[in-house]
């Protein structure tokens, strides 16, 4: 990643109304050259439009889109500095492999030689070489993925942009392409912005991700710090799993449900929240101690509820004393020593620093 | 049982079309049986009637155009209808699609009494090319309409994306993917125009089409063997038009790599 003084792209105060729908509200945005960012929310935040604004497809009611120290706001989609990778792919059924791949560079100085020449490196690039004169038709799945990443980036665009681009593999697929789309970034260097749902996604992919709702940024960070620092409970909810619990303060001391006091050490931030005070913790930041361990001052009595065994790791649902809703604790599982059972007596403990506010 | 009710049908179906060719070639000049003897005389009257050649370049003067105007209509309002919102499209499309359960014979003389009351025109060809047109376009459109339907927008954006114009994203993925649909309404369109009878009969003046041309041959007996070649010669057009439009139609998919849901035959 690589960013200079000068964003690549810079988005200012767009507003986006469908109709009486808010679809942007307030879009404020600089994403740098060469960096691998991502649009994360839940459907209908607004994520899809923001990218296709970026892209030209759709016009803003209000603010700036400028790519590379211009003004686009303005310009057709053909004439910016864009490529798109649709979430349908949208590979032209009626011609050929190599021709959907070259169908861009019509329009580009050049002798067909050298066109050729283009096509084939760019088939190479995404593992395809040699499929260029298959019938698109008859691509798999990930295969048109593929053509579709071709096609874009043999243009030699300065931003990549990729609409929910794996939502249609299934799961290998879709593990093995977040590698490649890593890999591919890397080489071409150029920018990519990538639109997804799957928070799991984003945080693999991203050098940073824009988290958004109903319309709005909530929040802007590289992946580490959006998990161990969300700025509000919306982002902790939806950025990974988080335990709440309810939390009272008085005299700047924190009190939370089934934990008891907590030690200044232990809050690592606070966050904001449209609700009664809760405290958050993430469910590796806790372990159940086995007997003869201790952990003065930071111990929490429960019982254990549900056992979800995933061979490395082993998920527990403790129900702590005091608490109603169970907590949930994800362990690494080691050699030797056996995976606890439903129903069980469990001794919590968590690290300094686990606990975020919410207040 | 199912078998007998499915024989009977298709006999009551082709049987009358089977009996064309039998009296076409058929010597005497009375249309029943016993057969007389082999003739082709009735051919060579097909072939030799000027007034019947009139009729047919007519015919297919009037349905080349109706077909023409009717695509070109059809694909600007199914385009409108499956990609933009408007208001007003519900009505519009409605009205467009009006003529397919309007009686012809009101069509016909509501466009008799305008043509020629209000407007002041002659009747001609041109007056009959613009009734066809009416009726042909609800076809146009409701094949046009699943074409559109069948079209992936993204196709158009992507195009856009890369680099093409509105015109040149239409002439290089809208069309070619459309087509089998531009083909096979043409083909419709032709097709009901070149068979169509009531506003034929009301609008044409002195030029009559093939079909008011062969009604007037109804009122000569003798003359209703060469309506039997005639009609021969009809039916082998037809079974060689709908060869051609379900050959393209398969074609068309087979590129698009579609799976095969129905057509024609």
């Amino acid at each position: 990643m690589s960013r200079d003084n000068d964003p690549l792209i810079r988005l200012g105060g767009l507003e986006k109304y469908f109709g009486d729908y808010h679809a942007l509200r307030g879009i404020d945005l600089d994403i740098g050259a060469g960096e691998f960012f991502s649009l994360l929310g839940p459907s209908g935040c607004g994520k899809t439009t923001l990218l296709r604004v970026i892209a030209g497809f759709e016009g803003v009611d209000a603010g700036t889109v400028a790519i590379g120290g211009r003004d686009m706001t303005r310009v057709s989609p053909n004439r910016r500095p864009t490529n798109m990778v649709f979430q349908s792919y949208a590979i032209f059924p009626h011609l050929s492999v190599g021709r959907n791949v070259g169908f861009g560079l019509r329009k580009v100085s050049g002798d067909a030689a050298e066109k050729r020449k283009r096509v084939d490196e760019a088939l190479e690039m995404v593992g395809l070489a040699g499929y260029g004169d298959r019938a698109a038709h008859a691509l798999s799945g990930g295969q048109r993925q593929r053509v579709a990443l071709a096609r874009a980036l043999v243009l030699r665009p300065k931003v990549l942009l990729l609409d929910e681009p794996l939502s249609a593999l299934d799961k290998k697929m879709r593990e093995q392409m977040q590698v490649e789309l890593i890999r591919l970034q890397r080489q071409v260097g150029i920018t990519f912005i990538l639109v997804t749902h799957d928070q799991e996604e984003a945080l693999v992919m991203s050098d940073r991700i824009a988290v958004m709702f109903e319309g709005s940024i909530a929040q802007v960070a590289e992946a580490e710090a959006l998990y161990r620092r969300p700025i509000d409970r919306r982002v902790a909810e939806f950025i990974g799993v988080m335990n709440f619990l309810p939390a009272s303060i008085s005299d700047g001391v924190v009190e939370v449900a089934g934990l008891g006091k907590i030690v200044a050490d232990d809050l690592q931030s606070t966050a904001a929240t449209n609700g009664a005070p809760v405290a958050g913790f993430r469910p590796e930041t806790a372990t159940i101690l086995f007997p003869g361990q201790d952990a003065p001052g930071r111990i929490a009595e429960g019982r254990i509820a549900e056992v979800v065994y995933y061979g490395d790791m082993t998920y527990y649902d403790v129900r702590l004393d005091g608490c109603d809703k169970p907590v949930r604790i994800s362990m690494r599982n080691v050699f030797g020593r056996p995976v606890l059972e439903i129903g069980a007596q469990a001794r919590l403990s968590w690290s300094p620093g686990a606990v975020t506010l919410f207040c | 049982m199912l078998r007998a009710y499915t024989l009977a049908f298709l006999v009551f179906l082709y049987a009358p079309i089977a009996l064309l060719p039998i009296f076409a070639f058929n010597s005497g000049t009375v249309i029943a049986f016993p057969l007389d003897g082999f003739t082709t005389r009735w051919f060579s009257a097909v072939f030799s009637n000027r007034e019947l050649h009139a009729a047919l370049g007519n015919s297919l003067f009037v349905a080349v155009l109706s077909a023409v105007l009717s695509v070109l209509l059809g694909l600007a309002a199914a385009r409108a209808n499956i990609r933009y919102r408007f208001r007003g499209k519900t009505a519009a499309m409605g009205l467009i699609m009006i003529p397919l359960v309007l009686p012809e014979i009101i069509v016909a003389t509501s466009l008799l009494v305008v043509i020629v009351r209000f407007l002041n025109l002659p009747l001609s060809l041109w007056s009959l090319i613009a009734a066809h047109v009416l009726i042909c376009v609800p076809f146009a459109v409701a094949i046009l309409n699943a074409s559109f339907q069948a079209l992936d927008p993204a196709l158009e954006e992507a195009a856009i994306d890369l680099g093409e114009t509105r015109a040149s994203t239409f002439r290089r993925v809208t069309l070619p993917l459309v087509m089998p649909g531009i083909v096979a309404s043409l083909l419709i369109s032709f097709t009901i125009s070149l068979d169509e009878f009531i506003i034929a009969f009301f609008l044409t003046g002195s030029d009559v089409t093939l079909p008011v041309y062969i009604w007037s041959l109804l009122r000569f007996p003798k003359q209703l063997p060469i309506i039997m070649a005639l009609g021969t010669l009809l039916v082998l057009a037809s079974v060689l038009i709908l060869t051609i439009a379900e050959w393209m139609r398969r074609r068309g998919l087979a590129r698009a790599g579609k799976n095969d849901s129905g057509g024609f035959l």
